[in-house]
């Protein structure tokens, strides 16, 4: 990635390492907490919709799984923290890929449907297999988060688990968007049979987009579960699926930056709407249709244009006010 | 630089065997056999609905003939994928050219590197030294790739904002950078002028003079007569008439097919 | 009771949510013949359906042929508000932006009702009393009567409209080729705009018929929408017989596994056949498939 990048993602850091120096309220800490798991599944459906081009409306089912899952492997089975976490991870990855392979060789709203029904079997399976999952009135008593003898107790201390994770797959993810197989991903949501014959293993790669998505999701899940220590299946319904969606749409599907953003943004938001809970869901949805009438390249494009290498070379003579920032995806 | 491309033995490069291809009721192609002899460029023509950009789209996989054979260097690849077929060694381009507009001109020669390269998602993540040095010659190739098609002014570009022939040009550098064996053209000049014409022209003689075996498909006899080896006519998905340029000229058959009755 | 006679029973009450599925199936095919989206609001049409219907008629204590046709008439506007507004102005015609703007506007909706009606259920009366009939050995709810005869009723009479009417057969045009349509003059935006008002009113017409078996309240209106666009893919996704074929397939499906397999997992079941079809059949029963054009 380009060191403008390199700049701006240190910059970034630099502000949320701190922020807990001035948040004094832990409240603010725990939203912050949650957003930087929100940033983790956003950016793999990130790297999903915009750069491999396929929707899923089903993702609240991979977080799902990666919370009931390693709170089951850990409180109920009694395995090492990050062991259960990986396990989960790997489990979502293989559910990802096994319905992923029929799922994604359909198109448009066949893919949306079925992604959907995905969550919505996920979701109705954590609801009756009460002997396992406790049902709708949920599962208590996960074990906290904990590196060796080191146990995360505080919001704080979480805060910085959280934002460095966060963080690191930002930075992972912006190398990959940078290589080749990010240009791959790139060609083939734009076209996908110029793609093909050009020699990406279009099928393949939506596969493998699709997984990493799914792992993402589930990695976010686990930490989610060790960190609130109970869980329970309203939160990994349809709408958790859409709020994501939203945050990509809302961030911009043409970069991560954007989805950061909208991440953070969105999560945000119901906090602020909390004072007027009863109309937290209307609100929601006249923000989701505003943002796509009138935004819907989402709101942040132009500020992933400042970060993006600008290009200075322009057609000489090309009458049009060329946004640059719409101009090109792709950094070198 | 275009790499020079060598190639042992006489055997031919491409062959098809009565290849059929139905779209519902309608036969594209039609028992189609013919074979295309290395390092010559071969014109496919005939009118409008003629079978031949299906023709491509067969060779190159993207549609499965229902009946038929199509062999690459005496393997079949009927049943390949678009992008196994590139990566043995054929490489096209559509006749509307098929840009990434989502990214520059110089990336869009870079993704036509892909088959030749390696890096995964993991390189691609953690970015070690193997995968910067790949980086670094996928770059430069396509830079030298951009010179010998007169891009390089325009390398950051969105292909958008090329005119049509600049398109033409970057779209069959990107089919270069794979360095296949075998580059099928689909009607490359169609809607450039008499002078970008004939320098395409020249560009493709060029190609085939570095070794490269081209399939052209186009309308423009001027050009095809120009610089064709060899002449493959089709009309309503079978072959009417084949040999050299000349030849064809004359053949009843051809004219009728082009002028009716 | 007989395995068989129960068998029957089960399948005599498939029918009976199937027919709303298949009219939720037939809305949800209407707006995509029309413009290739996927309205996601459809299933909040029919949550209004049943709640207009039970404000005009509980509430307001209007008789119940005038409930029924203001609720129409109140839903069918909701359709044309939803596309004169956010569809129509949308900056970007891309299939997914407006298909999560359908998204929207159904949680928007649900929000709306949310506030207007409280989170209680609530329900309707059945249209002629409670008494069940006995058909064959089996019990029948004289409002499931009601249902097949409105639903068939309803059915007649959308065919009637595309096969004979001009209007209709305009809408088949526009499904068929939009370009072609708008070289012949067919003006496609009204064509549109009915494709949306008709589906707003046929969703109605769904919840005003379920609510009696079923109770209604503001948070219906996802699950009765997905399962609707579950039935319209199963029966081959923009075809009218294949949206009723689906509908009452999927309601025959799902109460014969909520009766013999299991009641709690029944709605997991419907989406699990729905994935199968998919995977092994996207057109659809009774769809055709498509060849990629380049």
């Amino acid at each position: 990635m380009g060191n403008k990048n390199k700049i701006s993602l240190l910059i970034f850091a630099l502000i949320i390492f701190t922020l807990p120096a001035i948040l004094q309220n832990n409240y603010h800490l725990m939203v912050l907490n949650v957003a930087a798991l929100n940033i983790m599944v956003v950016i793999g459906l990130n790297l999903l919709m915009g750069y491999a081009g396929q929707i899923s409306l089903g993702h609240a089912a991979f977080f799902g799984l990666g919370a009931y899952l390693s709170a089951i492997f850990t409180a109920t089975c009694g395995f090492p923290l990050w062991p259960a976490m990986i396990m989960a991870m790997v489990i979502a990855g293989i559910v990802a890929y096994t319905i992923g392979i029929p799922t994604l060789k359909l198109e448009g709203h066949y893919l949306v449907m079925a992604t959907l029904g995905f969550n919505i079997i996920i979701y109705i399976v954590m609801v009756q297999f009460d002997a396992v999952t406790g049902g709708p009135s949920g599962f208590a008593g996960i074990p906290r988060l904990r590196l060796g003898d080191f146990t995360f107790q505080s919001d704080r201390q979480i805060y910085y688990l959280f934002w460095a994770l966060s963080i690191a797959v930002l930075f992972f993810s912006m190398n990959l968007t940078h290589s080749r197989v990010g240009r791959a991903m790139a060609a083939l949501s734009h076209n996908e049979i110029a793609a093909g014959c050009a020699g990406i293993d279009t099928d393949g790669y939506k596969v493998k987009i699709f997984v990493i998505s799914g792992v993402l999701a589930s990695l976010a899940g686990s930490l989610y579960a060790h960190y609130i220590t109970f869980i329970s299946p309203g939160t990994f319904g349809f709408f958790y699926s859409i709020q994501v969606v939203t945050m990509v749409l809302v961030g911009g599907m043409a970069s991560l930056w954007g989805s950061v953003f909208g991440a953070i943004l969105l999560t945000l938001l119901p906090e602020v709407l909390h004072a007027v809970q009863e109309y937290n869901v209307l609100i929601y949805g006249l923000i989701l249709m505003a943002v796509l009438v009138f935004f819907p390249r989402g709101l942040f494009p132009g500020i992933a244009g400042v970060f993006a290498k600008r290009r200075t070379a322009v057609p000489p003579d090309s009458r049009e006010q060329l946004a640059l920032e719409k101009r090109v995806w792709c950094r070198k | 630089m275009v790499q020079e491309v060598t190639f042992q033995g006489n055997q031919k490069i491409l062959e098809t065997r009565e290849v059929t291809l139905r779209f519902g009721g309608l036969e594209a192609l039609n028992g189609l056999s013919f074979s295309v002899t290395p390092h010559q460029i071969v014109s496919i023509i005939g009118p409008n609905g003629a079978g031949k950009t299906t023709l491509l789209n067969a060779i190159t996989g993207v549609y499965s003939p229902h009946c038929g054979e199509i062999f690459f260097h005496g393997t079949p690849i009927s049943r390949l994928k678009p992008f196994q077929i590139a990566a043995l060694g054929i490489n096209r381009t559509f006749q509307q050219a098929q840009l990434f507009s989502n990214m520059s001109v110089l990336q869009n020669v870079m993704v036509g590197m892909h088959p030749k390269t390696r890096a995964g998602f993991l390189s691609g993540a953690l970015h070690p030294p193997g995968e910067r040095r790949e980086e670094k010659k996928i770059r430069e190739r396509a830079e030298s790739l951009l010179e010998f098609f007169g891009l390089v002014p325009k390398a950051d570009w969105t292909p958008g904002h090329l005119s049509i022939a600049e398109q033409k040009r970057l779209e069959i550098s990107r089919a270069m950078a794979s360095e296949p064996e075998l580059l099928l053209l689909d009607e490359p000049v169609a809607g450039l002028n008499i002078r970008e014409t004939e320098a395409l022209g020249d560009l493709i003689i060029r190609l085939k003079e570095r070794g490269q075996t081209i399939i052209l498909v186009e309308h423009n006899m001027h050009l095809v007569m120009g610089i064709s080896d060899w002449l493959i006519v089709l009309h309503h998905g079978s072959k009417i008439g084949e040999g050299r340029p000349e030849e064809m000229q004359k053949d009843s058959q051809v004219v009728e097919a082009y002028l009716g009755r | 009771m007989t395995l068989s006679l129960q068998i029957f029973q089960f399948i005599l009450s498939g029918l009976t949510t199937g027919s709303t599925y298949a009219l939720i199936a037939i809305g949800f095919s209407l707006i995509h013949n029309a413009t290739g989206i996927v309205n996601f609001a459809q299933g909040e049409f029919v949550m209004l359906g049943g709640m207009f219907m039970i404000t005009f008629y509980t509430f307001l204590k209007l008789p119940m042929l005038l409930g029924f046709v203001l609720t129409v008439f109140s839903v069918a506007a909701v359709g044309l508000l939803l596309e004169r507004g956010p569809i129509r102005h949308a900056r970007s015609k891309e299939i997914l932006i407006l298909v999560m703007i359908t998204i929207g506007a159904s949680i928007f909706i649900k929000g709306f009702s949310m506030i207007l009606w409280g989170k209680n259920p609530m329900t309707l009366p059945p249209f002629s009393g409670e008494a069940p009939i006995v058909f064959l050995g089996a019990a029948v709810m004289p409002q499931s009567i009601w249902i097949f005869g409105i639903t068939i009723g309803v059915v007649a009479a959308l065919n009637y409209f595309f096969k004979g009417t001009m209007t209709g057969k305009a809408m088949r045009a526009v499904a068929a080729s939009r370009r072609s349509a708008m070289l012949t003059g067919i003006p496609v935006d009204r064509m549109i705009l009915l494709s949306f008002t008709l589906s707003g009113a046929l969703g109605a017409v769904a919840g005003i018929i379920l609510t009696p078996i079923t109770t209604t309240s503001y948070d219906v209106g996802v699950m009765l929408g997905l399962k609707g666009f579950s039935a319209a893919i199963l029966g081959g996704y923009g075809s009218m017989p294949g949206a009723v074929v689906g509908g009452l397939l999927l309601g025959i499906l799902e109460s014969l596994a909520a009766g013999l397999i299991s009641s709690e997992y029944k709605d997991a079941l419907a989406f699990l056949i729905l994935l199968t079809a998919l995977f092994f059949k996207p057109s659809g029963i009774m769809g055709r498939g498509r060849l990629r054009q380049v």
